[in-house]
């Protein structure tokens, strides 16, 4: 390890990974720091992402796809079920995927490009010089390095904390997190080519259960619950054990994986002066879905765009930085944070009898494009009461 | 106090995102607390297995 980078990476995740790629094949120098030993085990993710979304980035590998999803199920509290398919049936529209593999191909596609890489590498503080961050002291192997870096990317993840030590309140409120659980089950009959989602307050409360399917009788099934939601009795493996009780009783758990989303806004600012914040760190996954391999992907290379034009200018104040910030914000997906925000607000007030009128509102949508939008806007068709409860939403639909 | 029960606690970082005063702190695979903490419980309510637990002292 250096004393001296252009760019400094905390956290080896997807927004992490794109940063440093990004940076790195601009020619600058970078160092990526990861405290785990390896890249993205133990898994934190139900590993569902949107075709189109990930074509954006890296091109479809069948190294770390699992499966190809064709259509989706919402399932009411009283098991009734509403089937969603694109327009051209057969066609896929997501991907399952094998995080472990995709993260570290990712980092390694970093490596490729020019990165320095470095696993059980923990960013321990912050080096602050005149009130800004220069740096990092990096603890690896029993040694402490103090590296120093022109601009730091703060990827660190749902459990970040260099954004806070350096000075920003990161902490998510207790209501505003999903804390979840999730078995990879084998010998449960699904359908393989379908992703389901169970709602309800019984089942999930403040949140919901998913089946993502990764081939034949294998499948992601987990669940995520409001934060203020869980406690002793009632936590979010509580309430998971039930559900595959009750579906799945002759299924086997071969993975357990537990981790928390954050559902809140995201940061009011996510630069400071020699600082970005990308991805999970920036509290940008999405309210509704938990969705944040995306978000996580797209700040990433974007933050290492915005610092490679403002190293060129020699200025990476926070100023110089802010471009980052405006332009996520202005993007689909900050458009897509702020409307999802507002849904999720009416969402996790409904009662079962509310979701249950719902989702028995349509047996079958053949959705245009698959994203929430178009299907809140096909619900909101088809119950014009719920409109009244969105009104403040009519701007975003 | 809080208990950290390490034979429960699955690593996953939801409590250190949640805690109020930075106390938690995710060591690779095992959880920290410092002197900070000021036995709020929200970390213990969070925890989706159960791990974490303040003590009366
Ligand atoms: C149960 C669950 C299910 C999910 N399902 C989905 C899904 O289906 N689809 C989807 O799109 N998203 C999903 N998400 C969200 C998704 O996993 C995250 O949004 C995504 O991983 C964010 O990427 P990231 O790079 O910001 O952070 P991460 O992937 O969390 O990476 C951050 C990295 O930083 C490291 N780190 C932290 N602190 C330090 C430090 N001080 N020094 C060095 N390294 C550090 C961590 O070890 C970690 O590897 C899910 C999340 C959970 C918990
Ligand atoms: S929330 Fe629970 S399982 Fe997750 S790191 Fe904290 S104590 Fe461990
Ligand atoms: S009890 Fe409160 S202050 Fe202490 S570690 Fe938990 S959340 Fe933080």
């Amino acid at each position: 390890m250096k004393r001296q980078y252009d760019m400094l990476v905390i956290g080896g995740g997807p927004g992490g990974a794109l940063a440093a790629k990004t940076a790195a094949d601009k020619g600058l120098s970078v160092c990526l720091v990861e405290k785990r030993p390896a890249i993205g085990v133990p898994v934190r993710c139900a590993e569902g992402i949107g075709k189109e979304l990930l074509t954006d980035f890296i091109p479809p590998d069948p190294k770390w796809i699992a499966t190809e999803i064709e259509r989706a199920e919402l399932v009411a509290p009283d098991d009734f079920s509403m089937l969603l398919e694109p327009k051209m049936a057969g066609s896929e529209v997501g991907y399952v995927l094998d995080r472990k593999v995709f993260d570290r191909e990712l980092v390694w596609k970093a490596a490729e490009a020019g990165a320095e890489t470095y696993v059980k590498a923990r960013a321990t503080a912050p080096i602050m010089r005149n009130g800004a961050v220069a740096g990092a002291v990096i603890e690896q192997h029993g040694k402490t390095y103090e590296v120093n870096a022109k601009i730091t990317i703060a990827a660190d993840g749902i459990e970040s904390k260099f954004a806070k030590w350096a000075g920003i309140d990161t902490t998510v409120p207790l209501r505003e997190i999903e804390t979840c659980a999730q078995y990879l089950m084998t010998g449960i009959d699904i359908d393989a080519q379908m992703t389901s989602f169970y709602l309800g307050n019984e089942v999930a409360p403040a949140g919901y259960v998913w089946i993502f399917p990764k081939g034949k009788g294998l499948a992601n099934v987990g669940i995520g619950i409001g934060g203020g939601k869980s406690g002793a009795g009632h936590r979010a493996k509580d309430y998971l054990d039930r559900f595959v009780a009750r579906k799945f009783p002759n299924g086997k758990s071969i993975e357990l994986i537990v981790g928390g989303v954050s559902v809140c806004k995201p940061l009011s600012c996510t630069v400071a002066d020699n600082m970005l914040i990308v991805g999970d760190a920036a509290r940008i996954s999405d309210p509704i879905t938990g969705g944040g391999i995306y978000n996580a992907l797209y700040t990433g290379r974007l933050a290492a765009e915005t610092a490679i034009a403002a190293l060129e200018k020699g200025d990476t104040r926070k100023a110089a930085l802010m471009p980052y910030d405006t332009t996520w914000r202005s993007s689909p997906m900050g458009k897509a944070l702020e409307r999802n925000y507002a849904v999720k607000e009416v969402f996790v007030g409904l009662s079962d009898e509310k979701l249950n009128a719902i989702v028995h509102s349509i047996s079958k949508i053949n959705l245009e494009e698959f994203s929430t939008l178009t299907l809140i806007t096909e619900l909101i068709k088809a119950n014009p009461s719920l409109l009244l409860e969105l009104k403040h939403l009519k701007a975003f639909l | 106090m809080l208990n950290i029960r390490r034979d429960i606690c699955g690593y996953c970082g939801a409590c250190v995102s949640v805690c109020p005063e930075g106390a938690l702190e995710l060591v690779d695979a095992f959880l920290t607390v410092d002197t900070a903490c000021i036995n709020c419980g929200i970390c213990e309510k969070v925890c989706p297995l159960g791990a974490l637990e303040v003590v009366k002292e």
